[in-house]
């Protein structure tokens, strides 16, 4: 197996190096201690212990030793969940956007991008503070209705908006809803007016055109988007610390007090493993049936 | 049976243009495309041969006028409720569909059950030369195949009319050559009426039965191809259709069809003229150059003295370049019939050039 390099592939080496060092010294060897403290425990004082105990796994599945307490399994589904339903409203959002877009006259539709990349100029951070502003009990919207219900004279509980799992929801829509647009656009672009024609001309009405052409030719982008979106959800903590009121508890906010609060580095980091696990065996799954979101379309 | 496919009336399409004017793409187009005939729209780019194709498929609406397909009118009828299929110019074959389903569409849309859906794609692939493709995806296939794959998707729906945008436009010059006279071979197999779009002249020649040549939004002239080219009723035809050299000049008598012209430097051309004409009317006399001789022969009517200014060889032909006595510069056009292509006069040679009456027509416009 020791062939002698040729010169293109030092050459090739040279150019992947910088990258290569950078994933064996920020990703594989971070990943392999990650994996060597999961087995590990807490020492009193909130150290870690080396060991080789699936103790830490045995706690996530709901094993203590007071018995069975599904609660980390809970959250778990939480976060399964949760990114289920946002990926599924972003794509209800993003589709009818990116379709307008991609069908604006040409000379409109780089503005209408850069329009939805405006808010990523942003903090992340803050954007979501804003929503916290507009969702709370004294905030933007219950003020606007009470005022209004105020002025036709009708009494007017607040809503109770936040902190709450739907806050989450809304939060998290907005804040990954470009990142479904941009590709769902691409693929939309690509598809030329004549294939509609011909849809229409072959007996085809708007509908079935929508389900047997432009749907189809839309799905690369829908993958793509997919992917971009659900595997961050599935692991963001600032949504759902701001926006669920520290109420509302993703596996994200679990990996997070476990190393901050709770101090006990070896449980998160099994908890981190089981995340990665589960984002890959959903990331799989889906992409076995859909592909990577590589464009079939191109001819 | 109606006896026309499609009747346009008096049909025209105005659109605003790109800095708000109003832009007339067909003015006042009426036509009549007989049951089962082929049909060519021929003109130049913007000539609008293409709205009125899109017009008669659905893609637009006439701004003025009707248009009826089988003495129906169209009015507003959508595109898919149109008893018609397109061929278009970039075959517009869907990429996420293999061959067979892009060929099965339109029977899926009209709800045809998949086993005759199968058979039929399969006879429609057969008639195009494709057998067994099904299977195979749009990119793996070259143009002139597209090409095929995308009549056949037309076809296979019996449309009573099939309308082709100029299909035969991106591919090579020998591979258009062989489509031609397999779409003609179609055309009489299927017996359904085509109308086809094109700016190619001799593509309209070789496969029409008759032609429309348009010209700025209007119809110039329609006829059978032979009547378009040997009786041309106005300068546009005569020039877009073939080669002619026209020599200007007035009217000096007339005598039922036939015309004689006084041209500068007072040569006379004896010429025939369909239409009723005044004394002293400016007019101009069309001749193609084929009709033109060097050699001599005895029903010339017209015989002018003149000087070679040039001589090209092409192949079958010889093109003499002839200036006459009037200072008009004529092409006269002579068959290679000698063995070793010596051609029958050079350059400063000063020769006569033949021309029957009927070859020299007179136009108005």
């Amino acid at each position: 197996m020791l062939k002698k390099l040729s010169r293109d592939n030092w050459r090739g080496l040279l150019l992947i190096s910088p990258t290569l060092l950078l994933m064996i010294g920020l990703l594989i060897i971070p990943l392999i201690v990650v994996v060597i403290t999961s087995f590990g425990s807490r020492s009193p004082d909130g150290n870690v212990v080396y060991g080789f105990s699936f103790d830490n796994y045995l706690r996530l599945a709901g094993f203590t030793a007071e018995g069975f307490d599904p609660l980390y399994i809970e959250i778990l589904g939480r976060s399964l969940s949760l990114a289920f339903w946002t990926t599924l409203l972003v794509i209800c959002i993003a589709f009818p956007l990116a379709y307008f877009v991609a069908r604006a006259p040409a000379g409109q539709r780089n503005i209408l991008l850069f329009l939805i990349l405006v808010p990523l100029w942003t903090n992340f951070v803050i954007r979501i503070y804003a929503w916290l502003m507009l969702l709370r009990n004294q905030g933007v919207i219950n003020s606007v209705l009470g005022w209004l219900a105020g002025l036709v004279g009708i009494p007017f509980t607040p809503f109770d908006m936040y902190p709450s799992d739907g806050a989450v929801l809304v939060g998290m829509v907005y804040e990954f809803l470009p990142f479904m647009i941009l590709p769902i656009y691409t693929s939309l672009e690509k598809i030329e007016e004549s294939w509609l024609e011909a849809a229409a001309d072959l007996g085809a009405n708007a509908f079935k055109t929508f389900t047997r052409v432009i749907f189809p030719l839309a799905l690369p982008g829908m993958v793509a988007g997919t992917i971009l979106v659900f595997i961050p959800v599935m692991g963001t903590f600032i949504v759902s610390d701001i926006l669920g009121g520290r109420q509302v508890i993703l596996v994200g906010n679990l990996i997070q007090r476990q190393f901050l609060d709770a101090r006990d580095a070896a449980f998160g980091s099994a908890a981190s493993i089981i995340l990665m696990v589960m984002t890959l065996v959903v990331t799989i799954i889906y992409t076995r049936k859909f592909g990577f979101g590589e464009e079939i379309a191109s001819a | 049976m109606p006896e026309f496919a499609v009747e346009l009336r008096d049909v025209s399409k105005r659109f605003p243009g790109p800095s708000g004017e109003i832009v007339t793409a067909v003015n006042n187009v009426t036509m009549q495309i007989k049951d089962g005939e082929f049909f060519s729209m021929l003109g130049p780019s913007g000539c609008g041969k293409t709205t009125s194709l899109r017009m008669i498929a659905g893609f637009e609406l006439p701004t003025d006028g009707e248009i009826y397909v089988h003495d129906k009118p169209m009015g507003q009828t959508p595109p898919y409720k149109r008893p018609i299929n397109t061929v278009f110019q970039n075959y517009a074959l869907f990429p996420h569909m293999t061959i067979g389903e892009n060929v099965g569409f339109g029977m899926e849309m009209k709800g045809v059950p998949p086993a005759e859906r199968a058979e039929r794609v399969k006879k429609a692939l057969e008639m195009v030369r494709l057998p067994g493709f099904e299977k195979r995806r749009t990119r793996q296939m070259s143009g002139g195949q597209q090409q095929r794959v995308a009549l056949a998707r037309a076809l296979v729906n019996r449309p009573e009319v099939l309308l082709l945008d100029e299909p035969l436009g991106a591919l090579d010059l020998k591979l258009r050559k062989e489509m031609q006279l397999e779409l003609k071979r179609l055309q009489r197999e299927v017996g359904i009426t085509f109308i086809y779009v094109t700016h190619d002249q001799e593509e309209a020649l070789t496969m029409s039965d008759r032609i429309a040549v348009m010209n700025g939004g209007k119809v110039l002239q329609i006829g059978p191809a032979s009547e378009i080219y040997e009786r041309p009723n106005c300068k546009f035809v005569a020039d877009f259709i073939g080669e002619t050299c026209f020599l200007e000049g007035t009217v000096i008598s007339q005598n039922g069809r036939q015309v004689d012209v006084l041209m500068e430097g007072g040569l006379i051309a004896h010429a025939q003229s369909d239409a009723q004409l005044n004394k002293s009317q400016q007019v101009t006399v069309a001749i193609r150059p084929e009709k033109l001789g060097i050699r001599p022969f005895d029903s010339a009517a017209n015989i002018y003295a003149g000087r070679v200014e040039d001589v090209v060889y092409i192949g079958t032909d010889t093109h003499y370049a002839v200036r006459l006595a009037g200072n008009q510069l004529v092409r006269v056009r002579e068959q290679n019939d000698d063995p070793y292509s010596r051609p029958i006069a050079n350059v400063g040679d000063e020769v006569k050039v033949y021309c029957d009456e009927a070859a020299a027509r007179v136009l108005v416009e």
